[in-house]
């Protein structure tokens, strides 16, 4: 991980891309027995849930030996919902302490006082917890490689999968290392992280949910001609939900029938743009603010005016 | 910036934390090459000036420039010439003694090659080279902060702020990091240090500052400050006997400011010179007190800072 000692002639893209905070928080992460002990019960976890799912598929078909690409299908499903419950869970644990836990170790005004710009120093932390959170989500590609014993699933499918895995805990990252930056405590960062975690996987669809029939209701007493009143708009909450953008990725169809939501003959376009694409927008641009908020608040503002 | 520049120079800084007022504008110049001497009690500023020094903490109004450069203004510039040790700090504990120090190297952007040849001198400066290889969880406090001085150093910075960096040692250890400012006293540092040891450190700080609720009481070079002083002296006297009799007796003599009876006898704050002393003697023989000892103290800087801070500032 050390960065060559040759780089006087030309660009050493080592020592560009490798900066001595990343270069220490990979090689302090993986030093930490914890790193082991985290990677083992996440293989465990998924692995469990992996045997348990193909277990059910083949009781609950009844068939016996036989496997259709149908079934197949479903224990993919179940199984990358069932990582992204993972990953929602990892990746707050992973980064809410990041910052706090210097400060609580009383080793981030050192770091402070050196060169390292403050944006180095946020995004090297976010780097790292990412590389780790990649590590895992990878080692965990044998078990995902059972399905394709059974067909049903394509490769790019599943590259999209895992693509989209990298992005969620980049949201989550940023939002971790947020908190980490601007609360004092880590154990406030923690609670913070999970709390806004739970939000955009429960919240979201809780909220989803009443405003359909909130709306619905509305509609179905007005007076006034059904196409006139459109409330497609509800579909966008479903846009910060990750589970409904994973399962969109899975089953494009979701993304119109979000905004179709009428039971009652309302006449919805259908998806501006697949939620997804919608969903990855949405936190691209609040991640980009999480991180942003944090480089200002790692270091006190020194440059007021006089 | 030129030589000339003075190495901190403060002017009307002032810190505060909602209605509490940690610096209450203070002045303050230290020139390049000294060793300055900051003290006062708990809570009187010195750790804010310091973080304040460091880039860590912004002040409420005022500014303090270090080798030229505003700390708010110029905060890359200032971190650059600055080598800083808290009062408090942690390491790194999966770190190697060795790897600590190229971590903080590589931080202040020096070369890997310069590294290699920088840092088994600094580990010889601090008496740590047989610790290379071990991790720094395993090193004893004392060993922890003088690898934490070698990380001030790392980057040949010409300020040291070192925030009580003996604090919580054993007497071997403060005399192990006293042995090492002294060197880095003669390799022309300018350094600023805090409180505890200054007692111990007395021959080697060339001036001192003191502080108290937010303000400076008295800076100068330490004679200076003594000979500002009212009480001159502190004598110690030992009786047979009488020695309550002696207490009421020597209370209403002159150049007397303040006495104190103990265990040990009277400790006499005393105003006089010579003569005045050899009076007080005479005084209480004439008396028939049947003195056992009767000697003169010397003050040291600790007599000074309690003098200076008992009742807000001595005579100034």
């Amino acid at each position: 991980m050390k960065e060559s000692g040759t780089a006087a002639r030309g660009v050493n893209w080592r020592v560009r891309l490798i900066n001595p905070v990343l270069d220490k928080e990979i090689r302090l992460r993986m030093r930490s027995p914890r790193a082991m002990w985290t990677l083992f019960f996440y293989l465990l976890a998924i692995g469990l849930m992996a045997f348990a799912a193909i277990y059910l598929t083949q009781v609950l078909s009844g068939s016996g030996s036989s496997y259709n690409p149908e079934q197949s299908k479903i224990l993919f499903y179940f199984l990358s919902f069932a990582q992204l419950g993972l990953v929602a869970f990892m990746a707050p644990g992973l980064t809410a302490g990041v910052i706090s836990g210097e400060r609580e170790k009383q080793t981030l005004n050192l770091l402070l006082t050196t060169q390292q710009s403050s944006s180095t120093i946020i995004l090297s932390k976010l780097v790292s917890s990412l590389s780790f959170m990649v590590l895992i989500v990878v080692s965990t590609i044998p078990i995902y490689a059972m399905v394709f014993l059974y067909g049903g699933v394509s490769p790019k499918q599943m590259t999209l999968i895992f693509l989209f895995y990298l992005f969620i805990m980049l949201v989550l990252g940023s939002f971790g290392i947020f908190f980490s930056t601007i609360l004092k405590k880590t154990m406030m960062s923690v609670i913070s992280t999970y709390g806004v975690t739970l939000f955009i996987f429960v919240g979201t669809a809780i909220l989803y949910f009443v405003m359909v029939n909130v709306l619905e209701d509305q509609y179905r007493y007005s007076t006034v001609s059904p196409s006139s009143t459109p409330y497609a708009w509800v579909g966008h909450i479903m846009a910060f939900n990750p589970a409904v953008a994973l399962y969109s990725i899975l089953e494009p169809s979701i993304s119109d029938d979000a905004f179709l939501s009428s039971r009652y003959g309302g006449s919805g376009s259908g998806a501006p743009i697949a939620l997804w694409l919608e969903f990855m927008i949405i936190y691209t641009v609040i991640s980009s603010i999480a991180l942003w908020l944090s480089v200002r608040n790692l270091r006190p503002r020194l440059n007021r005016k006089r | 910036m030129n030589e000339q520049t003075p190495m901190i120079e403060i002017r009307g800084l002032a810190k505060s934390f909602g209605s509490f007022h940690a610096l209450k504008g203070i002045d303050l110049t230290i020139e390049r090459g000294t060793v300055f001497g900051f003290v006062g009690p708990n809570g009187a500023g010195k750790s804010t000036t310091m973080l304040i020094l460091s880039t860590l903490l912004a002040p409420s109004a005022g500014y303090a420039k270090v080798g030229g450069f505003d700390v708010t203004q110029h905060p890359h510039e200032v971190r650059k010439r600055i080598g800083y040790m808290p009062d408090f700090f942690g390491v790194y504990d999966q770190f190697k003694t060795v790897e600590y120090l190229h971590f903080y190297g590589a931080s202040y952007g020096i070369p890997k090659a310069e590294r290699e040849a920088l840092i088994p001198q600094l580990l010889e400066l601090v008496n740590l080279s047989d610790k290379r290889d071990a991790y720094v969880d395993s090193l004893s406090r004392g060993m922890k902060q003088r690898l934490c001085l070698a990380r001030c150093l790392v980057h040949d910075p010409e300020l040291l702020i070192l925030d009580e960096p003996a604090s919580g040692l054993d007497p071997r250890a403060r005399i192990e990091m006293r042995e090492i400012l002294k060197e880095l006293k003669a390799m022309g540092k300018t350094i600023i240090i805090s409180s505890h040891i200054l007692p111990e450190l007395a021959e080697m700080v060339d001036e001192i500052g003191v502080i108290e609720h937010g303000e400076m009481v008295a800076v100068g070079n330490v004679a200076d400050i003594q000979s500002r002083l009212r009480v001159k002296r502190f004598l110690h006297i030992r009786l047979l006997d009488r020695e309550e009799e002696a207490e009421q007796f020597l209370r209403d003599r002159p150049f007397v400011n303040r006495l104190i009876r103990d265990e040990r006898g009277l400790q006499i704050h005393f105003g006089g010179q010579d003569e005045e002393q050899a009076e007080l003697l005479s005084a209480l023989m004439s008396q028939g007190f049947r003195i056992v000892s009767y000697s003169e103290a010397q003050t040291n800087l600790e007599d000074v800072f309690l003098e200076i801070t008992k009742g807000g500032g001595g005579d100034e």
